[in-house]
């Protein structure tokens, strides 16, 4: 049967959040306030926010005018005093060693926070590889934690970043898979493993992938095959 | 043991350095892309104008780097699709299209795709890697049609500005004096638009671009398209906007037409304005089915009625045919994720 899809989007051009920048954005000068190894080879870095931003936005980033910055999700709060970003060492990459090898007081260049993977008050369910935890910290320190279903997937223990905050926010709301190793309280595989067997998916909530594009596609794959809309998903691909 | 270097693929720059590198005489490198890009030989020790010392030292480091494809299918219209292994056991898949006087070859530029587009079939299959300018321009060198190619689009699997340097190098092999001399306006990048690797490639490269546009609305094309949380398409016209276009270079646009999603009064007003004032052309293509998406094509009235909004808005509008639907060589439908687990021969 064909499946007809009408969206009631009401899309305007200019329907923009105000903040939103719609021009390419500038790089700003500033100081390093935090720079921590929070699992080996995996950074927050974060310097004083000087900008309102919205929750699920990111900001590009250099080590300096020269090179091309590369776009962060940011994973701090919209009313902490430093706006922080979470990132791993890519080991072809130009810029993580870089930021890597940095400490505070060093300079880098960020834009003003930018980007429409926004999070709202919303019933929704945030689902994470790896990194992709960013934005959905941000929007629970921003205090949109609420009727969320968090489900986080990683390889390695070690790799779910803010775990205790995450816990603690969303009690049994909040998942955590791992594909490698095993671990009480833990589900063990992967992130689309655990969604295959949950039939709890409401087709009225909003369902937000942040992470490698494999997951982020498999997972949209499996919500939509779920009877999902797939206008309420709303994917990050971390390219 | 080090892995050795294919040489097919590389620029005349690269080939200066790496004959400096030997020892050898600078014009060895000229003498080297003459042998790769203009003769038609498989071996180092077929370029018999180089001194034996010189063939015994690329002989050691280096392969020809070139490689044969392994399966072909052909259409019931004529379109063939070849599929290639690549240096480290995977596969693409490069279709060559016969239209009337015309000869397209559509070359993948990555093994799988990043991008997450809903509507296409390369995403459903994630990453597997890079390819090299030598496997990128391969695709080209060793199809039975080479010599009657008239036209190179990349758009085949891969998002080419995820890949932007080794594209860039394939174009260079392409059009260069030294390499197939063709020229780079038989050639057509297609990107979704990532802007800092388009602002690139319009400095760098002369080739035709295309954008895959696909609706004018910010949050419709965010559910389509991921990329456009990270580079919206508005700022991608905006950019375009500042080049001149006035000359032979060509901008178009892709636009796959869904039944009830796409192809209504509204995008049409919003496609015209958003487009306004730059010299391009919108391409609509009919949508090919793939599994696990929601979407469907729209009927041919509409897409016909979508056509002629745009044309009589100054936005000029073709209807691009498809072609190799039954081997799934039409455009959306190149993957080679049934084949991820087998072996290519490396």
């Amino acid at each position: 049967m064909e499946n007809k899809i009408r969206l009631d989007l009401s899309p305007k051009l200019n329907s923009f959040p105000e903040f939103m920048n719609t021009q390419t954005p500038e790089l700003l000068e500033v100081k390093l306030t935090r720079h921590e190894e929070i699992s080996p080879g995996v950074y927050v870095i974060g310097f004083r926010r000087r900008h309102d931003f919205s929750p699920g936005q990111a900001v590009k980033l250099g080590i300096d005018k020269k090179h091309p910055p590369r776009i962060y999700s940011i994973c701090s709060g919209n009313q902490d005093d430093e706006l922080c970003v979470l990132f791993n060492i890519k080991d072809d990459g130009f810029l993580t060693p870089r930021l890597a090898a940095l400490t505070i007081g060093d300079t880098v260049y960020a834009s003003p926070p930018y980007g429409t993977f926004l999070g709202t008050e919303e019933p929704a369910w945030w689902i994470a590889t790896g990194t992709g935890i960013a934005p959905f910290r941000a929007m629970l320190r921003s205090g949109m934690g609420r009727s969320k279903i968090l489900v986080h997937g990683v390889r390695r223990l070690n790799q779910f970043y803010f775990s205790n905050e995450l816990a603690e926010g969303l009690g049994d709301n909040y998942h955590r898979c791992c594909s490698a190793e095993r671990m009480d309280g833990v589900h063990p595989g992967r992130v689309t493993a655990f969604l295959e067997k949950r039939d709890d998916f409401s087709k009225d909530w909003k369902y937000y992938i942040c992470g490698q594009a494999q997951m982020a596609v498999e997972t949209r794959d499996l919500l939509i095959e779920k009877g999902i809309p797939f206008e309420n998903i709303v994917t990050e691909i971390y390219f | 043991m080090e892995e050795k270097v294919p040489l097919f693929g590389k620029t005349l720059s690269e080939l200066q350095e790496l004959v400096a590198g030997y020892g050898l005489p600078k014009f060895t490198a000229k003498q080297i892309t003459d042998w790769l890009y203009k003769k038609e030989v498989k071996s180092i020790d077929e370029m018999t104008n180089l001194s034996k010392k010189a063939r015994e030292l690329l002989n050691a480091n280096h392969t020809f780097g070139l490689t044969e494809y392994v399966d072909v299918k052909e259409s019931s219209d004529g379109t063939r699709k070849y599929l290639f292994p690549t240096a480290h056991g995977k596969f693409i898949e490069t279709a060559m299209i016969p239209f009337k006087d015309r000869k397209t070859i559509c070359v993948s530029s990555q093994v799988g795709c990043k991008m997450g587009c809903l509507f296409c079939m390369t995403a459903k299959q994630g990453f597997q890697g890079q390819l090299t300018a030598g496997e990128i321009v391969n695709q080209i060198r060793n199809l039975p049609e080479r010599e009657s190619i008239t036209n190179i689009v990349y758009m085949g699997m891969g998002e080419p500005f995820d890949n932007l340097d080794e594209v860039l190098k394939s174009v260079e092999v392409l059009t260069s004096e030294w390499g197939f001399a063709m020229s780079p306006r038989r050639i057509t990048v297609s990107s979704i638009g990532i802007i800092p690797a388009m602002i690139r490639f319009m400095e760098e490269c002369e080739a035709h671009l295309a954008i895959s546009l696909h609706t004018p609305f910010h949050e419709e094309r965010q559910k389509l398209m991921p990329v456009q949380i990270a580079y919206p398409v508005e700022q991608v016209v905006e950019q375009l906007k500042t080049y001149d276009f006035s000359g032979q270079r060509r901008v178009s646009f892709e636009y796959i037409v869904f039944g009830g999603l796409n192809d209504t009064p509204a995008h049409v007003k919003a496609l015209a304005n958003m487009l306004r004032g730059l010299k391009c052309r919108v391409n609509l293509i009919r949508f090919h089915p793939v599994p696990g998406t929601p979407l469907h094509g729209t009927d041919e009235e509409t897409l016909q009625q979508f056509k002629d909004s745009l044309n009589s808005k100054g936005i000029l509008t073709t209807i691009r045919a498809s072609r190799g639907l039954d081997i799934d060589a039409a455009c959306g439908l190149l993957s080679t994720k049934a084949l991820l687990n087998k072996s290519a021969p490396s």
